[in-house]
């Protein structure tokens, strides 16, 4: 009999969807707030957590990840390995090795403030000696005072790392500045910067390897001869590109007897690794998001079980005026969906601004993953979705004599 | 069949409930002609209204036909239902039912939104049924800035902006004031004129007595057609 199609365009879907928020805007504001709390904190989570970490990771590559560490591992018998005393001259002769330097783990002697400092209490702190260019090879540069120079490499003279200097209380370099060191005292030329590849390099007081010999006792005998040394740790810089080359013949080079004794190890792989890690996202604010979206739902659920109660003569009007049970169903579900889509998309909007400000203030680089922004409005849709079934489908199923009568 | 008759009831009977049954219209028949002006008029508890949802295909009858412009609605899905509704039946209710965010001329094309007629050509009609209820100096004003009579005015622009072919009205005037109240039915026997089929249901006789014919309703039942009196049905 009528053939022609009764459906609704989608301009009028949306105009016919969108009149309870036009209808009621401070209840459609209040309510879509909670999901825009909700959604806001998932992905200011995610947004700062990806932010910090590329921020890191570009840290990281600004120090170069061409640096390489050899230390010495385990002995066969369980036992601390040494490194070769000319592991470092045999390194400097491979390809692709640009610059290499090194330090001695000094384990006897322990640094203080004074000498009247209990001799337990080390503060974790070691004592190394160091080749006079490893400053510029880890890149760390000096927050006060001079590095160590050919001359005072010979004389009780250290230079503290950052964490060192911090724990020993010393944050200025002044011209009668000692510490207790090996027991005897030693000024203090300078202080380090911290040092992210090389955090052993932060809690460490470095003097030079003339000065370890002399003064701490740190040699080896060589055919008799005294020479200072060994080393425990190499740090090697490699041209860009041929890390995994050098790195492969490392260990064999360092100590050819027993390769296997020798730890090799990129630094800026474990940090990258670890940022990976400790950018995942804060577990705990990812919850409380996760909370608000559903409490915010349940506002969602809630405002639209009530729209229905009250909107009962428009039910009954539409009806009366031609529309079929799927089209007042799809009313309902339309406007919950569009309430949680307008709250996600404000939480999304909010998260991203909130992220910004904050990588901003850090100087990271902006970073918000798409799973956040477009997890947060799927999270939205399907919120609405699910809040906005049981009230569409009771529209529906009401009568339209029922939705006519007058209370 | 179809071209004569707007509305036909054949032995409609509506019973509610089971325990004990409620009989709210009992065998009600009676035929409209398309073009007429009719009171259906009754106390309150008598089954008016639900004659008007009956003849309005809000719902079915237990037992009888309900034809609207030759088409039996018994039987039909909701879809068609819904379908005959937005196409053949304009409805005028006692308390308006307007959308009071939306503008007057967007009310009287929303009468056309379920028929599937394209948005441009229900604005057109829609200025059309205003002038014909003299409410086109108020197209964009918004219900609420509109007295009663001008909202019922609306209402029966709403009603009638799709030619249905039969215009239920409910109490039309049971919301007004008595000055307001004779316009309004002045307005239904203007549009009568122009060949519109109204169908009003009152409680009150007097207004009933206004009308060309009165079907009069008791216990669910008619208990007399002035078109029957005058041998003007079968």
């Amino acid at each position: 009999m009528i053939a022609t199609d009764s459906r609704l365009g989608w301009r009028d879907g949306l105009r016919v969807a969108s009149v309870g928020m036009r209808a009621r805007r401070l209840r459609a504001t209040l309510s879509a707030l909670g999901i825009a709390i909700g959604t806001a904190a998932i992905v200011a989570v995610l947004g700062l957590s990806s932010s910090s970490q590329a921020g890191l990771i570009a840290e990281i590559n600004q120090l170069g990840t061409n640096l390489l560490t050899v230390e010495a591992g385990q002995s066969f018998t369980g036992g601390q390995a040494k490194l070769p005393l000319q592991a470092p001259a045999r390194i400097t002769h491979l390809d692709h090795v640009e610059e290499l330097a090194h330090t001695g783990l000094v384990k006897e002697a322990k640094v203080y403030r004074s000498a009247l400092v209990p001799p337990a209490s080390t503060g974790g702190l070691s004592v190394r000696a160091t080749s006079l260019n490893l400053t510029a090879v880890l890149g760390v540069g000096l927050a006060r005072g001079s590095w160590l120079n050919a001359g005072t490499a010979r004389e009780p003279v250290a230079v503290l790392g950052a964490v060192a200097a911090q724990r020993l209380g010393i944050d200025r370099i002044r011209p009668d500045q000692r510490i207790w060191l090996g027991h005897q005292w030693f000024d203090v030329a300078g202080i380090l910067e911290a040092s992210p590849l090389e955090t052993d390099i932060d809690s460490s007081a470095l003097v030079g390897y003339p000065a370890a010999q002399q003064y701490l006792g740190y040699l080896s005998l060589v055919h008799g001869a005294k020479e200072s040394g060994p080393p425990s740790s190499i740090y090697v810089r490699t041209a860009t590109g041929h890390e995994a080359a050098v790195q492969s013949l490392l260990a064999a080079t360092a100590n050819p007897e027993a390769p296997n004794e020798v730890n090799v190890s990129q630094p800026s792989d474990v940090l990258t690794a670890r940022a990976a890690a400790a950018g995942a996202f804060d577990s705990l604010f990812l919850g409380l998001g996760l909370v608000a979206l559903v409490v915010g739902a349940v506002g969602v659920a809630n405002i639209m079980i009530i729209s229905v109660l009250e909107r009962r003569s428009e039910i009954g009007l539409r009806r009366a005026l031609g529309a079929t049970k799927g089209q007042i169903r799809t009313q309902f579900l339309a406007e919950s969906i569009l309430l949680a889509l307008v709250g996600g998309v404000v939480g999304v909007l909010a998260g991203a601004a909130a992220t910004a400000g904050y990588a901003e203030s850090k100087g990271w680089a902006i970073l918000i993953p798409v799973e956040a922004w477009s997890g947060g409005i799927a999270a939205a849709l399907l919120i609405g979705a699910l809040a906005g079934l049981m009230p569409a489908v009771r529209a529906s199923r009401m009568p339209p004599t029922v939705a006519l009568r007058t209370v | 069949m179809s071209g004569t008759w707007a509305l036909e009831l054949d032995g409609v009977t509506k019973v509610y409930g089971e325990q004990p049954p409620v009989h709210a219209l009992r065998g009600v028949s009676f035929a409209v002609r398309r073009g007429e002006l009719v009171a259906i008029v009754g106390p309150s508890g008598s089954g008016k209204s639900t004659l008007l949802h009956v003849m309005g295909t809000l719902e079915l009858p237990s037992e009888g036909v309900v034809r609207i412009g030759g088409v039996d609605a018994s039987g039909l899905s909701d879809r068609e239902l819904s379908r005959l509704r937005a196409r053949q039946i304009g409805f005028v209710f006692q308390q308006f039912f307007l959308a009071e965010h939306a503008s007057v001329r967007e009310n009287v094309a929303d009468g056309l939104l379920y028929a599937g007629v394209p948005a441009v050509e229900r604005y057109r009609r829609a200025d059309e049924a205003l002038e014909r209820v003299g409410l086109s100096h108020r197209a964009s004003f918004r219900p609420t800035q509109l007295s009663g009579g001008e909202r019922q005015r609306v209402a029966i622009a709403r009603a009638v902006v799709g030619t249905p072919a039969i215009v239920l009205a409910d109490e039309p005037t049971g919301n007004l004031d008595s000055t307001t109240g004779a316009s309004i039915m002045e307005l239904l026997h203007e549009l009568h004129a122009n060949g519109a089929t109204i169908l009003m249901i009152t409680h009150d006789a007097g207004l009933a007595d206004q009308l060309p014919r009165q079907i009069r309703v008791l216990d669910g039942q008619v208990v007399s057609d002035t078109a029957c009196d005058r041998g003007d049905v079968a």
